[in-house]
């Protein structure tokens, strides 16, 4: 056929024409082809050195790469983090909470010893008034609770394995700290509800005023039993427990909510970074807390009653709050002033 | 006793991923949880290279160190193992582990991701050597039966090791001097504290 003798004639003719063309270019580029490897890639010198990618590593940085499974926190290779917080909880964390827990406690023993109780100076008047009311003592006995349990649950987490371990064996302290985490979980929740309560009904009785200045120079009458700073509802230190709280139990609980969610920072130096800010502000928390219910309790005649059955003595709260007693008393909410019973002469 | 250690030499990792289907399919491990994956370090780049990495077992290991139930142990070989019936899933050890071996079966809030999984290093747990209790939590134990660990056994280009930390450590020096370069012990510095013996 002659259509189709024309079309290999052209291809042969098109191959003539192109050959030399193509060996040319095949020649080029077997010379080129080491020349140009040589120049670009020596495996030698341009291999990734895990050395320099160790060393160039910044503070919680990680080595990370590309992994073919869906697991993206398994591309990070190698992450030295891991060792600092290792250390920080075995070494670092054991003296923070030893200090600022035992510490306290050492303190409020010494006081307790040297100064005693705080006395009602007037001796109780056997009339009372209300301090606070139900739903206050609620919302204090809701967070104070879920604290205590949070505080016992968390240091079992801490300190569990050196103190509790011994004691218990392996079974029953699993076992136990399993249940201790669990309410740990979850009684974080009302704890943040009564938290976030208490900043709401307290807040406006809790800013701090020029009294509170005065109050802290005489030392808060914590020295002797006769001379107490007047003061509104919350005197100084008070206010000082209060913001105490809130700032304090909002750090626990932002920096607990990322471990309770630990997919919310996504990796790991993130979650170091919170569990250690968790656990250095629960020391400083509870060692506070241990202050404050001591004075609530033993370290203060009539104080538990105020969150007790909510109603204080008359004498106690002239002297503690006399400015808040006498404005309860102008509107007709506490009883008036040497009437029912002979307060007992100095 | 030897100690035992895990290197890749990466320079000879060819990203097969045979040693991490090895580890599935030997231990039955869950869906989800890869006992060893491989890392490609400066993926598509010139000098790229891969890692296969799992738990190092590392000396003194930071997961032992932060487990708030104390249940990790090292056995006589230098390999860390941890008992499931103890663990109570907090993730302590995940936060601390260098290499990211920890892991959980249920991608839980609330602390409810389960008993933790990681690489055995072939060896089982605290159970009785070889028994369907042990198979079931850990996997197999080839320890015991006097083999190594299947990933390195299985590769081909014989890149990731397993055995004596002494015998190895010289094998992967010898095979630098031989062909003039090598990419590093990968994290050795890391898991053993800069001491190749330790
Ligand atoms: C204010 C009272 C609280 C105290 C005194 C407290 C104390 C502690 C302590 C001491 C630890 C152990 C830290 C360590 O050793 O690394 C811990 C762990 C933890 N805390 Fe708290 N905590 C409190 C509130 C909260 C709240 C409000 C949350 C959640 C929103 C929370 C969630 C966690 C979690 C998830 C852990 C990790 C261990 C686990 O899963 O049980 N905590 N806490
Ligand atoms: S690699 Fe991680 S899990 Fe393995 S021993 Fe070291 S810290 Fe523990
Ligand atoms: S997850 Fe289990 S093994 Fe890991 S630190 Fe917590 S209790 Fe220990």
């Amino acid at each position: 056929m002659p259509g189709s003798s024309s079309i290999l004639r052209f291809a042969n003719l098109k191959f003539a024409v192109f050959k030399p063309l193509l060996a040319a270019l095949a020649l080029l580029f077997v010379f080129a082809q080491p020349a140009a490897a040589q120049i670009s890639f020596k495996p030698t010198a341009e291999a990734v050195q895990e050395d320099k990618l160790l060393n160039a590593l910044k503070e919680g940085d990680k080595i990370t790469g590309r992994v073919s499974i869906p697991d993206r926190t398994a591309a990070n290779l190698i992450q030295p983090a891991g060792r600092d917080w290792r250390d920080f909880q075995r070494s670092k964390l054991p003296w923070i909470g030893g200090i600022s827990i035992l510490g306290m406690l050492a303190v409020l023993a010494i006081f307790l010893m040297v100064r005693g109780r705080i006395r009602v100076h007037q001796g109780f008047s056997g009339k009372t008034m209300l301090r606070f009311a139900s739903f206050e003592r609620f919302t204090h006995w809701l967070t104070a609770s879920c604290f205590i349990i949070l505080a016992l649950s968390g240091l079992n987490v801490s300190f569990g394995r050196t103190l509790i371990l011994p004691l218990f064996g392996p079974d029953a302290f699993a076992t136990m700290s399993a249940w201790a985490k669990l309410a740990h979980n979850y009684l974080a929740f009302p704890f943040m509800l009564g938290l976030a309560i208490m900043f709401l009904i307290w807040i406006k009785d809790n800013i701090p005023g020029k009294l509170d200045w005065e109050w802290l120079k005489q030392g808060g009458g914590l020295l002797s039993d006769d001379k107490h700073p007047p003061a509104k509802r919350f005197n100084a230190g008070q206010k000082g427990i209060f913001w105490i709280v809130i700032i304090g139990g909002v750090l626990m609980s932002v920096s607990g909510w990322f471990l309770l969610f630990p997919y919310l920072p996504g990796n790991v130096t993130a979650l170091q970074f919170w569990t250690v800010i968790h656990a250095v502000i629960a020391m400083l928390f509870i060692a506070a807390m241990l202050a404050h219910i001591y004075i609530g309790s033993i370290g203060m005649e009539g104080a538990f009653d105020a969150m007790g059955t909510g109603e204080v003595d008359l004498n106690w709260a002239k002297e503690h709050h006399a400015i808040w007693v006498k404005e309860q008393q102008a509107k007709g909410e506490a009883p008036s002033d040497g009437t029912a019973r002979a307060v007992p002469a100095e | 006793m030897a100690r035992v250690k895990f290197l890749c030499d990466a320079d000879r990792c060819i990203e097969c991923n045979a040693c991490v289907t090895a580890c599935k399919n030997e231990h039955e491990v869950p869906w989800g949880i890869n006992r060893r994956r491989v890392v490609t370090i400066n993926d598509g780049k010139p000098g790229e290279r891969s890692v296969s990495m799992a738990c190092m077992h590392c000396t003194d290991a930071p997961c032992a160190a932060v487990c708030p139930v104390s249940c990790f142990y090292t056995t006589a070989d230098g390999v860390v193992l941890h008992s499931k019936d103890l663990c109570i899933g907090c993730g302590y050890c995940f936060y601390a582990c260098p290499f990211g071996a920890p892991q959980y079966p249920k991608v839980g809030n609330f602390g409810s991701r389960g008993k933790m999984d990681k690489c055995t290093y072939c060896a089982g747990g605290p159970e009785a050597d070889s028994t369907p209790a042990e198979y079931a939590k850990y996997g197999a134990n080839r320890l015991a039966e006097g083999k190594l660990p299947i990933c390195a056994e299985m590769c081909s280009t014989k890149s990731l090791l397993a055995g004596d930390g002494a015998i190895i450590a010289e094998i992967y020096k010898e095979r630098v001097m031989k062909r003039g370069y090598g990419s590093g012990m990968w994290g050795w510095k890391t898991a053993y504290s800069d001491s190749p013996t330790g």
